[in-house]
């Protein structure tokens, strides 16, 4: 059975795969390893997993501005996540998931960070403002 | 968001893919804050300039935008890594400064004017007052909207060029009269001389106010350059994006007039507080072994002051005043030039002891007499700091 979370976009575009969830606000500059996806944030709750290829699910970014140019990095070397949904979007990723071209989703009707689950399958449907799990 | 027809035009990609990306941007940021609209603005100041810290990614990203938009507007360009003309003489290396000009060349193809300085504001860009622009460099949005009285939010460099291109800035915030007003009142019952106090005082009230707008009463008016001090000071231990002076600043008659005024909380700082924070600001008893001042970048009128604490002496240290080229020109003209170099000075421009990869040299303890310089470079440079007037610096370095 699937269910429908209504979301608001940020950035255009749709995708599917599987979730990584933190509770942890993410820097992108600084605490990814933009050639290998790594997470590499000791303090972090996701140190040391890679967000290459997922949906992640965050509460909201932090640290630099030059945060939104390593995100585009990682799009170009494909290590960037397939789709970002965050429960609130600030400008660093907001800005790097434009001009890299990945879905992303902000603002969920129910507490993101607790009803999906690590590894769950779900689409970000950003045109569409809606988060399926599959 | 309420778009008008032409903002709507370039959303929907009717004026080409640079610009409709540009606005994807913008709406989605307008929509994060809850703006209700977009706003003309008629100027812009861009960060994220140095190598040092945009690396491979930032230079990417600047190199592809120019392929596919231009800035609209009057827009300038934050302090790079290194002097351009003479970083083999200070001791960058070729591979820093090679990736440091390809983005600046990145920047000129998207029209943005290649100043390299954080202080446009005197250099020419210098808005009038209630003008709307898109400033980011923390310094220079405090500088601006509090001691000019345009109006910017406290944006990110990507924020702030992207604005340049469609001309138009989400309305929120500072755009805002009303969201202008102070929040919190500072009576300083302290006697100021000297830069080295007004940016203690901007650092301790910066770690109190963070983001909130504080409004001064100061017993004089502390001048052009130590407002530039003490702003840098403010959004360097805080967030701050606007304060108000007493007397002295553009907004501050609307502030007190404000409904809200007689309610707001009032601190009074006094000498302990100035003088322990100017101690905290030094983390070390040596001498220092480079004396850096321009940060923000250095006015002539302070170059001035420098030529004429250096006339006749010999340094015995090396000793940068960082500014502009346009200012270190008139510096040289002026004659102040001439008198640096002969006591062993150096003034840099395009660069300052922030972004510059510093550490890459052989110096232990930098003399600075900015808070700002000394708040980040302990940690991004990994020196040890002595933090004191321009005038006391000069004399721990001379003969």
């Amino acid at each position: 059975m699937s269910s429908n979370i209504k979301c608001r976009i940020i950035s255009k575009g749709k995708d599917s795969g599987n979730a990584l969830v933190t509770k942890d606000p993410i820097s992108f500059l600084g605490g990814v390893d933009p050639k290998t996806g790594i997470v590499i944030d000791k303090k972090h709750e996701l140190y040391n997993e890679c967000i290459t290829d997922k949906i992640l699910v965050i509460p909201s970014g932090k640290g630099s501005t030059v945060g939104s140019y390593v995100i585009y990095q990682m799009a170009k070397n494909n290590t960037a996540p397939r789709a970002i949904i965050c429960q609130k979007a600030e400008p660093i990723i907001a800005i790097g998931a434009i001009i890299s071209k990945i879905p992303m989703v902000d603002n969920p009707d129910v507490d993101i960070i607790n009803t999906i689950n690590t590894n769950d399958e779900i689409t970000v449907d950003a045109d569409n403002s809606t988060i399926v799990i599959n | 968001m309420q778009l008008t027809k032409y903002e709507e035009d370039m959303y929907n990609g009717e004026y080409g893919e640079g610009k409709a990306e540009c606005m994807e941007i913008l709406v989605s940021l307008g929509k994060i804050y809850d703006a209700e609209k977009m706003i003309p603005i008629t100027s812009a100041q861009v960060s994220g300039v140095s190598y040092k810290t945009i690396g491979d990614a930032g230079l990417d990203f600047v190199v592809d935008l120019g392929k596919k938009a231009d800035v609209t507007l009057e827009t300038m360009l934050n302090p790079a890594g290194v002097d351009i003309e003479n970083w083999q003489e200070l001791g960058f290396s070729k591979e820093f400064t090679d990736k440091q000009i390809d983005i600046i060349n990145g920047y000129e193809s998207i029209g943005v004017m290649s100043t390299c300085t954080c202080t446009p504001y005197l250099i020419g860009n210098t808005p009038m007052l209630n003008e709307h622009v898109a400033w980011s460099e923390s310094s220079a949005v405090c500088y601006v909207n509090s001691v000019i009285g345009a109006r910017t939010n406290r944006e990110g460099g990507p924020s702030a060029l992207l604005a340049a291109i469609v001309g138009r800035t989400p309305y929120y915030g500072n755009h805002i009269l009303e969201n202008r007003v102070a929040d919190m009142i500072f009576n300083v019952d302290y006697d100021f001389v000297n830069e080295a106090e007004i940016g203690a005082l901007g650092y301790y009230v910066g770690q109190i106010v963070n983001d909130k707008k504080p409004y001064f009463r100061i017993n004089k008016n502390p001048g052009r350059n130590n407002l530039k001090t003490l702003g840098a000071a403010l959004a360097s231990s805080g967030a701050v994006s606007l304060y108000h002076v007493e007397n002295v600043t553009p907004e501050a008659d609307y502030s007190r007039c404000h409904d809200s005024f007689e309610e707001l909380e009032t601190v009074t700082v006094d000498k302990n507080m100035i003088e322990e924070t100017l101690e905290q600001l030094t983390t070390t008893d040596k001498i220092p072994d480079l004396v850096c001042l321009g940060c923000p970048h250095a006015s002539i009128s302070e170059i001035q002051e420098v030529a004429n604490l250096v006339k006749d002496k010999k340094l015995t240290k090396d000793l940068w005043i960082c500014t502009s080229k346009a200012i270190k020109s008139i510096s040289k003209q002026c004659g102040y030039l001439d008198i640096i170099e002969k006591a062993g000075g150096k003034i840099v421009s395009d660069t300052c002891m922030v972004v510059a990869p510093i550490e890459e040299l052989d110096y232990e303890v930098i003399g600075v007499n900015s808070a700002k310089a000394a708040n980040y470079v302990p940690n991004m440079c990994k020196l040890d700091v002595v933090y004191d007037t321009v005038e006391n610096l000069i004399n721990m370095i001379s003969e």
